[in-house]
């Protein structure tokens, strides 16, 4: 698209402010699929400003009772999808259920940022370079989404379809996630690389994994990556083979090599395909590695979690 | 009260109204009745304008007046070229386009409307057709010239071809026990200030005069041009620089809009003011960093050099506004702090599809010494002499001053370095970076897998040039002391440094004394801020200007109260005879009185000035030379080629400095644009010479987590070309750091020696494919 | 077309203001020249500068990310409320002068919101931990070490660590 105007402000839209999630979806589906959602406004607004998204209505979120708040039930966390980012960095109880989820926090973007972000606004956006998508992935997570026509459940697996392409309909609102918690005894670990700090990754990994009865051999393993291709990426073809493996074991770096010979990252100003196929290559084995120290970590009581 | 006030760390005036929000910048100026302009930009990089029908969008609710070519009539030619070359084919900017436009970003329309988002609205309504043309798909396409010429009565893409050389370059070769070639490159990059630009015209209907508010570093120059443009008289145009968010060379510069803007707000009799926005900012202001050198270095076996040949090929952009200021430093820069007895070095300057390029921070020096100092690297290679070893032995010398390099500068003058101490300076650096342990450190490291490096760098820098700067100072009739300068500021202080400057030759605090910049109704005439001017130029105006209000003040005192000057003091805000408290004349009065306080009487016979107002120049001979070195060492991480710095050592000689505190903030800040010019800051056009980067997604300036606090080290060697010694200091921090850093990473990558890294930026790709090809992985 | 207008009743610095907005007014346009509040300042309007930065609710926040709109029912601080009087900067303020953490002043309002953020919520804050919450504020002109000087000391009572 030829950029030469360099519009900053933006193009004229109806604002509307709904108080009820009925009144939101009535909205949406009045404008006929040229209204946006606002939750947050992080990523929409500077595509608005730049008028690179022009859409005639914003609906937004704010006001709209029951979307916000987590909610731990048992072995899940339900997250509403207007909870702000800084609520998530803030929580004890995330720290200390689901720690690899405090742990991405401060990459996502800068404080101001994760002052409005919202979690499901970041999930929607569906940015395959974003950090939560990924951490979805790992968690089995499951998204609701509302239509007016009812509800919804969809598995991340069908949520994420492509670049900045989620599987919302234009008058359907993602409502909120719930994530599956891991088991206690499973380990994990968490690694961008950025060239700045709070940049999108070049690439990056999240792995979990539980080891055996003696804590020797990898029994579970799963592996996200973000930044990798137009979605965030599941290893579910390498994790089965990760199973019975030392953590030690050779056998990691030839199935972090083959993992991301499959991928196909994209080619932009701050790296090729194959620099980023690289990175990712070297943070599978890494994060594989570290995931199961710090499950080796957790079995020893009188160790401190890191 | 200090001995002194020049030398001390004097906290800054100007920091209370910019802590609370109460600086006043342009876009903070407010008028009764403003509109609002937002400019309509060429989308393709080379095309013909086919048609043009704005009817449209000037009919659009909230749109006043839409101008383009056609309406500016006469004025719509080209700006006059502020720094002529007998070499330049000159092609410089138009106010809008006409019928050819040659840039992505180039002015076509100016849209005038309620406020700049119904002006923005208005660009949907613009009815335009494009014939594209072959755009300059890189420097060296445009060099070839062929279907892509952009100024066809120029034949080719050639602005211009010109070099210097002093030797026998050679008989140097031929005589030479070895010599050393290679090629490098270096890309755009652009200042980012962090405010914008802006221009805001207010029309006086009462006095005729026009008031423009302007981001510009060089408000005297803008109103000549302006005045020249708008064919106005130049007192008809009243141009200040208020508070303005840093300008690092690209504010120096006449833009279209600073003519657009007045002419449409006198046209249509309304204040008009237009704020560039940011991405606007990266099509539109001007660019700079991107040559291809090609050098040979000749030395004896010792490493003493004899010889180099250089080859530069100069991106400019689609036009020139400045001048060839940028291409004619580097070729003058590369000899550095070294005896070069023989030098040839020629520069092709080419025009290309993009934002036209004048100075930024460093103004082709960084092109420069990132070729000196890594031929220097190569040389030692190839000699297996250490880094620091061969510097040393081609210094010259601290008793070498005045040192006739050969060339003439870019002010016209022979370049004669006239103080400095370069082996002090490297002493002083590696001694501070712990040069003699860093081996042991970096093989420890390595056995621990972490690749560690360091690297180094000195530089000599032209600054100070003229042709003068200007300084009005008064006694006002409540005993202050006013000062006007002709320097305009975007940062540096000079409310402050001025004042300390005048305190000390006036013997007076410097709470009597207040300084204001940036004004043409100030001072009839000024220069500006650029190429680190204003801590020798401004500050000697100051000092001249106020050595002479004080004898003033002592002349006029004396005939009043009867007495020789030589024996009354300035006390307290009063003349008064030294040590006799009684017989004395406050200030105030004394102003009031030798300027004719009682209309139909006589003064003093004997009283030489009417008055207590001064204006003064301070005419630099020549330029005069900073100088310093950089020595850094960095850690690379080979997964993602991510390098950060591990320590940053600085030597830096500006001579005396005014205010320590201030010359300190100079040097880290221009650091950080070093790094970023190293690291991060990377322009990339496509081959249809559309601006990749546009964007402070793509275009990554360094933050507060990439940037380290430098240890800087003052080498004191005053100048003794102007009243306080004093040298430049604002791009000190920025000149060498590419070439120390990249000579670090490749240190890391290569301890052993080794020589790859060949331009900056350095990306983490390179990085990394660097570190790949140390290990032997194929690509 | 006519504008999408709506009523925005906020307080800013904790003074009451109720206007009649365009829908896609910024806050940041608003507060400078609806309620004249110039010293938050645009330097990017796609939320990375951060001079921009203000407090919603005690919360640093890009004021050219958020709607004017947006802003109606909450509590905006900007620059402009951090001094306690016309003769005293805060703490903080004068710490930045101490350590000449500013030179054109320009990006100055949003390390100050985005500082007294931090320090809100983080009492003793580390070198490191103060470099990475300033890390979504660029600074063109001072390299960045005054700044952090300045935080540190107001932070940590212990400016210039390493």
């Amino acid at each position: 698209m030829a950029f030469g105007n360099a519009e900053m402000k933006p193009a004229p839209f109806d604002y509307h402010r709904p108080a009820t999630l009925e009144e939101a979806l009535a909205l949406l589906e009045r404008y006929e699929g040229d209204a946006k959602v606002l939750a947050g406004g992080q990523s929409l607004i500077p595509l608005m400003n730049m008028r690179l998204a022009r859409p005639a209505a914003l609906i937004d979120l704010e006001r709209v009772a029951g979307l916000t708040g987590l909610r731990f039930d048992g072995d899940v966390l339900h997250v509403g999808a207007m909870t702000r980012h800084m609520e998530i960095e803030r929580s004890a109880a995330v720290r200390e259920r689901i720690g690899i989820l405090s742990a991405a926090m401060p990459y996502v973007g800068h404080l101001a940022i994760r002052s409005r972000g919202t979690f499901g606004g970041s999930l929607a956006h569906a940015d395959p370079a974003a950090e939560l998508p990924a951490l979805a992935t790992l968690f089995d997570a499951t998204f609701t989404i509302a239509g007016s026509g009812g509800t919804r459940e969809v598995p991340w697996s069908d949520f994420f379809i492509t670049f900045l392409t989620s599987c919302l309909e234009p008058a359907e609102i993602l409502t909120g996630i719930t994530l599956t918690l891991a088991p206690p005894q499973a380990g994990w670990s968490f690694h961008e690389i950025a060239r700045r700090h709070g940049d999108f990754a070049l690439a990056g990994c999240a792995a979990r994994v539980e080891l055996d009865a003696e804590g020797e051999r990898i029994a579970s393993a799963r592996v996200a990556l973000f930044g990798v291709d137009a979605t965030p990426v599941r290893l579910l073809e390498a994790e089965p083979a990760l199973i019975g493996l030392v953590s030690s074991a050779a056998a990691i770096a030839d199935i972090a090599a083959a993992a991301a010979a499959k991928l196909e990252p994209a080619t932009d100003v701050h790296g090729s395909t194959a620099f980023r196929r690289d990175i990712a290559r070297r943070l599978i084995a890494s994060g594989i590695r570290d995931a199961a120290a710090h499950a080796s970590s957790l079995r020893t009581p009188e160790k401190v979690r890191a | 009260m200090p001995s002194s006030w020049v030398g001390t760390p004097v906290l800054r005036r100007e920091d209370d109204r910019l802590l609370r929000g109460a600086g006043r910048f342009v876009d903070d100026m407010h008028a009764a009745g403003m509109l609002h302009a937002a400019v309509f930009r060429s989308p393709f990089a080379h095309a013909r304008i086919t048609s043009l029908d704005v009817s449209a969008a000037r009919a659009l609710p909230g749109v006043h007046a839409i101008f383009t070519a056609a309406d500016l009539g006469a004025v719509n030619r080209p700006f006059p070229l502020p720094v002529p070359h007998p070499k330049l084919r000159a092609k410089t900017p138009m106010p809008l386009a006409s019928d050819t436009v040659r840039y992505v970003g180039e002015p076509i329309a100016l849209i005038v409307a309620d406020d700049r988002y119904i002006a923005e609205d208005a660009f949907d309504h613009i009815a335009i057709d494009f014939e594209p043309l072959v755009a300059t798909p890189s420097l060296q396409g445009a060099l070839a010239g062929g279907d892509c010429v952009i100024h066809p009565d120029l034949g080719d893409n050639i602005a211009a071809r010109f070099g210097q050389s002093y030797g026998d370059v050679d008989a140097a070769f031929a005589a030479a026990d070895v010599v050393v070639r290679e090629r490098f490159t270096s890309d755009r990059g652009s200042g980012q200030p962090i405010e914008t630009r802006a221009v805001f015209a207010v029309p006086d209907p009462n006095t005729g005069i026009l008031t423009v508010w302007d981001t510009t570093q060089s408000p005297h120059v803008a109103r000549r041009l302006m005045a020249a443009t708008l064919d106005v008289p130049e007192d008809r145009l009243h141009v200040i620089a208020p508070d303005v968010g840093g300008g690092f060379g690209p504010k120096v510069v006449f833009y279209p809009e600073e003519v657009l803007v007045p002419f449409a707000a006198r046209a249509l009799k309304r204040p008009v003011k237009f704020v560039e926005d940011r991405l606007e900012h990266f099509r539109a202001t001007v660019h700079e960093r991107e040559q291809v050198h090609e050098c040979e270095l000749a030395a004896k076996s010792d490493g003493t050099l004899l010889g180099m040949r250089v080859r530069i090929v100069h991106d400019t952009g689609a036009y020139v506004p400045w001048g060839v200021i940028v291409p004619f430093i580097t070729l003058t820069t590369i000899p550095g702090p070294y005896h070069l007895p023989n030098y040839d070095a020629e520069v092709t300057v080419v025009y290309t599809n993009r934002v036209p390029v004048t100075p930024h921070r460093g103004a082709g020096r960084p092109q420069a010494v990132f070729s000196m100092e890594r031929m220097l690297d190569r040389l030692a290679l190839e000699l297996k002499l250490d880094q620091a070893e061969i510097r040393r032995r081609n210094y010259i010398g601290a008793d070498e001053f005045p040192y006739d390099v050969g060339l003439i500068f870019r002010d016209g003058s022979p370049m004669s370095y006239d103080s400095g101490d370069y082996p002090q300076a490297q002493q002083t650096a590696l001694e501070h970076i712990g040069y003699d342990t860093f081996r042991a450190q970096q093989a420890e490291a390595r056995a621990h897998g972490r690749l560690i490096g360091i690297g180094m760098a000195a530089y000599v820098e032209g600054t100070g040039l003229g042709p003068h700067e200007s300084a009005r100072m008064r006694v006002d009739s409540s005993g202050k002391i006013r000062i006007m300068s002709g320097a305009a500021s975007q940062g540096q202080g000079h409310e402050t440094t001025l004042a300390q400057v005048a305190a000390d030759a006036l013997g007076m605090p410097m709470e009597d004394i207040t300084v204001q910049t940036g004004d043409t109704a100030g001072v009839p005439y000024g220069i500006g801020a650029f190429a680190s001017r204003l801590g020798a130029l401004a500050s000697s105006a100051v000092k001249i200007g106020a050595t002479q209000l004080r004898e003033r003040i002592l002349q006029a005192a004396g005939s009043f109260l009867e007495v020789a000057p030589d024996d009354l003091e300035i006390v307290d805000g009063s003349v008064r005879v030294s040590g006799n408290p009684t017989q004395s004349i406050r200030l105030g009065d004394l102003a009031i009185q030798s300027s004719g306080a009682f209309p139909g009487s006589t003064l003093p016979n004997d009283l030489a000035d009417i008055g207590l107002e001064t204006t003064a120049y301070f005419r630099p001979a020549q330029s005069t030379y900073a100088s310093g070195f950089h020595v850094v060492t960095v850690e690379v991480d080979p997964a993602g080629g991510i390098v950060t710095i591990l320590k940053y050592v600085i030597s830096h000689d500006c001579g005396n400095a005014i205010n320590p505190l201030i010359v300190e903030g100079q040097v880290q800040g221009g650091l950080a644009a070093g790094i970023g010019g190293a690291l991060y800051e990377r322009t990339v056009y496509d081959d249809m010479g559309q601006l990749v980067s546009g964007s402070f997604v793509d275009y990554l300036l360094p933050t507060s987590a990439e940037i380290p606090a430098a240890e800087i080290y003052h080498i004191l060697a005053p100048t003794p070309l102007n009243p306080l010694g004093a040298k430049g200091a604002g791009e000190g921090g920025t000149i060498p750091a590419p070439a120390a850093i990249v000579a670090a990473v490749e240190n890391a990558i290569w301890p052993d020696g080794s020589f790859h890294l060949h331009a900056f930026p350095l990306t983490p790709e390179l990085v990394w494919q660097a570190a790949r090809d140390a290990q032997g992985i194929p690509a | 077309m006519t504008p999408d207008r709506h009523t925005v009743a906020l307080t800013v610095n904790g003074a009451p203001f109720k206007r009649t907005v365009e829908g896609r007014l910024l806050l940041s346009d608003f507060l400078r020249h609806d309620l004249e509040f110039t010293g938050t300042h645009v330097g990017c309007e796609h939320g990375v500068c951060g001079s921009c930065t203000v407090l919603v609710d005690g919360n640093p926040t890009r004021s050219c990310l958020m709607l004017a709109v947006q802003a109606d029912g909450h509590a905006i601080e900007t620059v402009e409320g951090l001094a306690p009087d016309a003769a005293t900067l805060s703490p903080l303020q004068a710490a930045f002068r101490k350590h000449h953490a500013l030179q054109c002043g320009y990006c100055t309002p949003g390390f100050l919101m985005t500082a007294s953020a931090l320090l809100r919520v983080t009492e003793h804050p580390s070198r490191l931990e103060i470099k990475e919450a300033l890390s979504g504020n660029l600074c063109r002109c001072t390299g960045y070490s005054g700044i952090v000087d300045a935080v540190d000391e107001i932070a940590n009572g212990k400016p210039n660590a390493v």
